[in-house]
């Protein structure tokens, strides 16, 4: 196995009783990569992710995530990643610090390692003078990036980011995008799900699932190219739509 | 050792976080606090089912030493007041259709003589059972003082019966304090432990702050741990509340261990607990986990525990689900360590079902916290 690939999946399938929810995906993604993680709702993503983040046993397959096995070191692979839900991940009747101070705990972090990054990521936040602050109180944009500032906290191999700019505005998501590649150039695997087509256009390589499978993967001027459409969002739907409007009785039945 | 070291500072971490979650959502801590000091206050005054001063008419066709004896008894007790004498029983009727009179003792013609020939002399005891519960408690005052009379006239016993016997046993003054508090402990217990821990933890799922929780390296039961030992904190120190409230506003007594009553109080929170986990785990909004602690705990436990209505008189299809009400069985046996002062001797049956209880419940719970991460 080449040693830069933080994620390996080969085959991995997840069955909920007859469903397929993923149907043998195969890809694999390297360090430091930003990995578009595209799908229709519905499609399999967040199977997917529960799959690679420990929460959710395959049915079958492999994968290895920072070279942890799903299956019998999840409880290693947890301390390599980082995780950002769609849905915001930080408690909003902690202040800022207090959050800091609780995600570092849980992540095994020394008291004194937490006091230091907390300044650092606050200063380079310019949120010092908010530390206080009930995190209920600072605006929607501030809270986005300072929950993926704590999900880099304990400097995880791996950060999942599942539609981390959902009902953002543009400038915040922009900004959003540039502590991604941060992060990315210090060497951290991030794999994103986004249902931003221009934000698709960001990745080094996106993939695409369509009904439990991978439909297209490949860096996005691969794919344009191999699909002959101008823009992702064309592609995303060329590949989502017959799927998503075929009648139920006409999809793939397992 | 250091593994261990750092992973208790996690879950002190998530216990810091759970007391803000508390302290700062003021509404919430308001009412958990006042809950118990305003229910002891709420069933003690207006939920009692102590009867005091009676309104008695009193038919004594012919006056003699002995209805005159049983008449001063009625009134000189401060359950009954005498609202009128007559001669006939007739006249009674027009005092209960105005509700001038909740009760009437009629005594038979030559009342004293007939006691006197050794003779059963006959007295009737009509009550206004239009609250029965009402209705049957005067009943048995009545009863009683009649009883008292009886037994002094004639200590020898048995030649005379002029009622039927009741006996009241370990709470004679009938004071219904007594009774309700081992229930309103079992009743705020459930509150605390059930439904404010199922809330708490779909909030946590509302939000999305679970999901980051399950994806950290914490396992399953420092999250349990850690949503459910402030909650059993809170739950405890109530309970010592409307243990220490009862004994000075109602003057309830404490006969048994209080350690015992304690430890078994503890059981029934873990119980509670686990019930507010299990039920958090099967939904995903506030409001249904909500709703399904009260249907699911709280009911049952006013309702199918003997806290307000007697088990006995329940048809027997409920009685058959208050067997695994957990609140049923606590309450007796905190009524049991409370009001008759009897220890584990006595009480081992039910607090083997209760720890039966926890340890099933408590299984099932984290069985299916942890399934609900699939």
């Amino acid at each position: 196995m080449n040693s830069d690939r933080t994620i390996v999946a080969k085959e991995l399938t997840r069955k909920f009783g007859d469903f397929v929810a993923c149907d043998r995906i195969t890809f694999d993604v390297g360090k430091g990569e930003v990995f578009g993680f595209l799908g229709a709702n519905g499609a399999g993503k967040t199977t997917a992710i529960r799959m690679l983040t420990g929460l959710l046993a395959p049915s079958s397959g492999q994968a290895t995530v920072a070279g942890f096995d799903v299956y019998s070191q999840s409880e290693s692979i947890k301390r390599q990643i980082g995780y950002m839900s769609q849905r915001f991940s930080l408690y909003e009747d902690l202040t800022v610090s207090e959050n800091i101070r609780l995600y570092g705990g849980i992540y095994d972090l020394t008291d004194r390692q937490i006091r230091d990054r907390t300044d650092a990521m606050l200063s380079r936040l310019g949120f010092r003078h908010a530390a206080h602050d009930l995190v209920r109180s600072i605006p929607l944009g501030w809270r986005q990036k300072l929950a993926f500032s704590v999900a880099l906290l304990h400097d995880p191999k791996i950060v999942f980011l599942d539609e981390p700019t959902s009902g953002v505005d543009p400038i915040t998501r922009r900004q959003f995008w540039e502590m991604i590649y941060d992060a990315a150039s210090a060497g951290t695997t991030v794999f994103v799900t986004t249902h931003y087509m221009d934000e698709a256009e960001y990745c080094d390589r996106i993939s695409i699932m369509v009904s439990g499978k991978i439909g297209a993967i490949g860096t996005p001027s691969e794919l344009k190219r191999q699909f002959g459409t101008d823009s992702v969002d064309d592609l995303f739907v060329r590949l989502a739509r017959p799927a998503a409007n075929a009648p139920p009785e006409s999809r793939p039945r397992p | 050792m250091m593994a261990f070291r750092t992973r208790s500072s996690a879950l002190l971490g998530l216990l810091r976080k759970e007391a803000y979650h508390i302290l700062r959502d003021r509404r919430t801590l308001i009412v958990i606090t006042l809950i118990p000091i305003v229910q002891v206050v709420i069933f003690g005054y207006a939920i009692r089912t102590d009867v005091e001063h009676v309104r008695l008419a009193i038919v004594d066709p012919s006056p003699d030493s002995a209805t005159l004896a049983l008449r001063s008894r009625f009134g000189a007790t401060d359950n009954f007041r005498i609202v009128g004498v007559v001669p006939r029983s007739a006249d009674v009727d027009r005092l209960f259709q105005r509700g001038e009179a909740q009760e009437a003792i009629v005594f038979e013609p030559g009342f004293a003589a007939r006691l006197g020939q050794g003779l059963p002399a006959r007295v009737q005891i009509i009550t206004d059972a239009t609250e029965p519960n009402t209705g049957s408690a005067i009943q048995a005052y009545a009863l009683q003082v009649i009883q008292e009379y009886e037994r002094e006239i004639n200590p020898a016993a048995g030649t005379i019966r002029i009622v039927p016997q009741v006996r009241t046993r370990f709470n004679p003054t009938r004071d219904s304090s007594n009774l309700f508090v081992p229930g309103l402990m079992a009743f705020v217990l459930t509150i605390i432990s059930s439904l404010m821990t199922a809330i708490s933890l779909t909030r946590e799922k509302e939000m999305g702050t679970l999901e980051t929780l399950l994806v950290s390296p914490l396992r399953p039961w420092h999250i349990i741990v850690g949503k459910v030992a402030p909650y059993l904190l809170i739950g405890f120190v109530s309970v010592i509340g409307v243990i220490v409230e009862a004994r000075l506003v109602f003057n309830v007594p404490l006969r048994g261990s209080l350690a015992l009553l304690l430890a078994e109080g503890l059981l029934f929170i873990l119980v509670s607990l686990s019930l507010g986990i299990l039920i958090s785990a099967r939904t995903s909004s506030q409001r249904v986990a909500m709703f399904g602690a009260m249907v699911g705990t709280m009911l049952p436990t006013m309702l199918l525990s003997g806290f307000i209505f007697p088990l006995e008189s329940l048809p027997w299809p409920l009685q058959m689900v208050s067997f695994v009400v957990p609140a049923r069985w606590f309450v007796t046996v905190a009524r049991s360590i409370m009001l008759k002062g009897v220890g584990l001797t006595y009480l081992w049956r039910e607090t083997l079902v209760l720890v039966v209880m926890a340890l099933v419940l408590l299984t099932l719970s984290t069985r299916s916290f942890k399934e609900r991460l699939e």
